[in-house]
């Protein structure tokens, strides 16, 4: 199967899943209060990351059209279909420039690069609009990988307990005690330099804080009224935690995923810089500019493009991050404005 | 006490044990050693050459006396060789240790004081525009990837200010301070915003407690109560985030130092990653946990220490 086939077929999927969960979401009037809330305090952020969504699901969608000569085309996305196929540049260009950065020789589309060209003569634009997918492939599989492990594990522990519990700690206190960056470094050159196996990576160093904390709601839950009430009524363990564990733990779980997604693009840019990174995202940009501003005269604009679709994407997940965590946890201390 | 601590020392020895299996997994179980091999001479090597590799740097032996040898060379701290240019691992170890340790302890002393100090001041002034604007700065500050950090810094401070060297180490100790003032800078700008903002937080829970009020109800100067009262009940869980993170001054800052091409650890783990040399990468990440449980150790001694009413049983 084809990527772009694959990568249209989950797109479908997110939509089927996402339009499920907020109709499951919806049915219950805490989540929707909590829900209008967010939307009140933090409506731009939203928006930002809003937008970063949209853009990496048109970029996911892509076709091949149809041949008119011979030759190979490669898939193009809803993203690459803004800008016209044939834009490359031979090499750096400034932004709105009407000819080369060195040399001057003029270019093919003048004034038409809004932010310029890179090495290569790529639009920068378009690489940091596509640098938004990466970078929701990253902060969402992720995860997708790291919640279900860390939720199923401690739950299963901190409800269970026993022997289940012994081990679930030993593998968090083992996994917990390695440097995480370290960690993430040897995963991934064990199993491999692949955009999945970087996930998986991420993931693997990502589940163990969640768990924990995890672990410990369930131990206290098993404990409350409304479960011993359950148990004493004859409902089997399955349904006890399907209806009264698991949902008292959603809202650990949302928090959890917030601070997970801005924590884990951060790493991904930290380990593109190590060459360990994913292609096309933004920490790869920034990494190929490093000597660009060394220069004379310097070239700003890859790294100064790369790094604002970053700083943006992390600042709006790092607000919504905190007035989630407000809005769902009412005892954590309020703060910020 | 004395068997809190054995108990919490066996503790730690088995997690310690734990990752050794976790890296025997990872580096023998799941890494082929053709693969190793092929990585370390490069894709173009004959097979002969990759067969020659691997029975030489002993990747061949039966699992079991591998899994042993694993084990006892660890635990003993006897190294070995590295794979990839037969330096002695331990010897490039100990070198790389002070040039990390000049780098990362004075980052990490100033962070600590600056971060809280920023922290009381801006929990001073609690729900005025300063503790607001303090906030928002923290969050903008924490959304700056580490990345950007050193290149912006590098090229303000050194390039266009011309402040300090672009990059560069020289152990002399009257020039530590001229080529480390721009990795210091860099590596405490990284952690300060949120540090200030854990620290705040804490404060702030702290000085909505009784204790304090009843020190304002008796005329204690508010200066006063965050100096003496609130800093000093706050430092158990400001141990707790400071203390763990000792033990990683050790590996370093990974990224400071390849980019200033200072000759610590953090430069050995990035040229581990480079050369694919599995051997040192596998000793870093022990070492780099040894000393972790034994921060956390430390975290719980430290507890004794400033709160007598914790006793560790």
């Amino acid at each position: 199967m084809e990527g772009h086939v694959v990568s249209n077929a989950v797109v479908l999927l997110l939509l089927a899943v996402a339009a499920w969960v907020l109709r499951r979401v919806g049915r219950s009037e805490l989540w929707r209060e909590a829900g209008r809330e967010l939307l009140r305090r933090r409506p731009l952020a939203l928006a930002v990351l809003g937008a970063f969504t949209l853009l990496a699901l048109l970029d996911s969608v892509a076709w091949r059209s149809p041949a008119e000569g011979a030759g190979y085309r490669p898939p193009r996305s809803l993203v690459d279909r803004i800008f016209p196929e044939d834009f490359d540049e031979a090499s750096y260009s400034a932004p709105l420039a009407d000819v080369e950065f060195y040399g001057g020789a003029a270019l093919r589309h003048p004034g038409r690069h809004w932010l310029g060209t890179d090495i290569l003569g790529r639009d920068v634009l378009h690489l940091a609009l596509k640098g938004a997918r990466v970078a929701m492939l990253v902060g969402g599989l992720t995860s997708l990988i790291a919640i279900p492990l860390a939720l199923f594990l401690g739950v299963a522990a901190g409800y269970r307990g026993g022997k289940v519990d012994d081990a679930v700690t030993f593998a968090i206190s083992t996994l917990a005690s390695i440097p995480s960056l370290l960690l993430l470094i040897v995963l991934i050159m064990v199993i491999g330099r692949g955009p999945l196996q970087v996930c998986v990576a991420l993931g693997v160093t990502s589940w163990v804080g969640l768990c924990r904390v995890v672990r410990g709601e369930a131990l206290k839950l098993r404990e409350l009224d409304y479960v011993q009430a359950a148990r004493a009524l004859g409902a089997s363990e399955g349904s006890i935690v399907r209806r009264h564990v698991v949902p008292n733990l959603m809202h650990l779980v949302v928090i959890t995923f917030v601070l997970l997604f801005s924590s884990m693009v951060l790493s991904e840019a930290v380990l593109a810089w190590l060459g360990l990174g994913l292609d096309g995202s933004w920490g790869q940009m920034i990494d190929q500019a490093r000597d660009e501003l060394a220069r004379d005269p310097i070239l700003w604009w890859n790294l100064a493009a790369a790094s604002s679709f970053l700083f943006a994407l992390i600042l709006a997940v790092n607000l919504i991050g905190d007035a989630v965590r407000d809005v769902l946890d009412p005892r954590t201390l309020r703060e910020g404005p | 006490m004395l068997a809190y601590l054995v108990r919490r020392l066996l503790y730690g020895f088995v997690t310690v044990l734990g990752v050794l299996g976790l890296l025997f997994v990872l580096f023998f179980l799941y890494a082929e050693p053709i693969d190793i091999a092929r990585r370390a001479l490069g894709d173009k090597a004959p097979q002969a050459a990759l067969e020659q590799w691997v029975h030489s740097h002993g990747y061949d032996r039966p699992r079991l006396e591998q899994l042993v040898d694993h084990y006892r060379s660890m635990l003993t701290f006897d190294f070995g060789r590295s794979d990839a240019d037969g330096t002695l691992l331990s010897d490039r170890l100990w070198r790389g240790a002070g040039p990390s340790l000049t780098v990362t302890v004075p980052t990490f002393v100033l962070g600590v004081c600056l971060g809280v100090g920023l922290a009381l001041f801006v929990a001073y002034f609690r729900e005025t525009y300063i503790d607001r604007a303090g906030v928002v700065i923290c969050v903008l500050a924490m959304s700056v990837s580490i990345v950007l950090y050193i290149i912006g810094a590098q090229y303000l401070l050194g390039k266009l200010l011309r402040w300090f060297p672009i990059s560069g180490f020289d152990p002399r100790p009257e020039l530590v301070l001229r080529f480390m003032a721009l990795p210091w800078t860099i590596g405490v700008l990284a952690g300060i915003g949120g540090d200030v903002r854990f620290y705040r937080t804490v404060f702030l829970e702290e000085s909505s407690k009784d204790y304090v009020r009843t020190a304002r109800a008796k005329g204690c100067g508010d200066g006063r109560i965050m100096l003496r009262h609130v800093l000093r009940n706050a430092l158990i869980p400001i141990l707790t985030h400071v203390v763990v993170a000792i033990p990683l001054l050790f590996t370093g800052a990974l990224l400071t130092e390849s980019f200033f091409g200072i000759p610590g650890l953090g430069s050995l783990t990035v040229d581990a990653i480079n050369q694919n040399d599995f051997s040192s990468l596998r000793v870093i990440v022990y070492v780099g946990s040894v000393l972790f449980v034994l921060g956390q150790l430390l975290t719980d001694v430290a507890y004794t220490l400033a709160d007598p009413r914790v006793r560790l049983e």
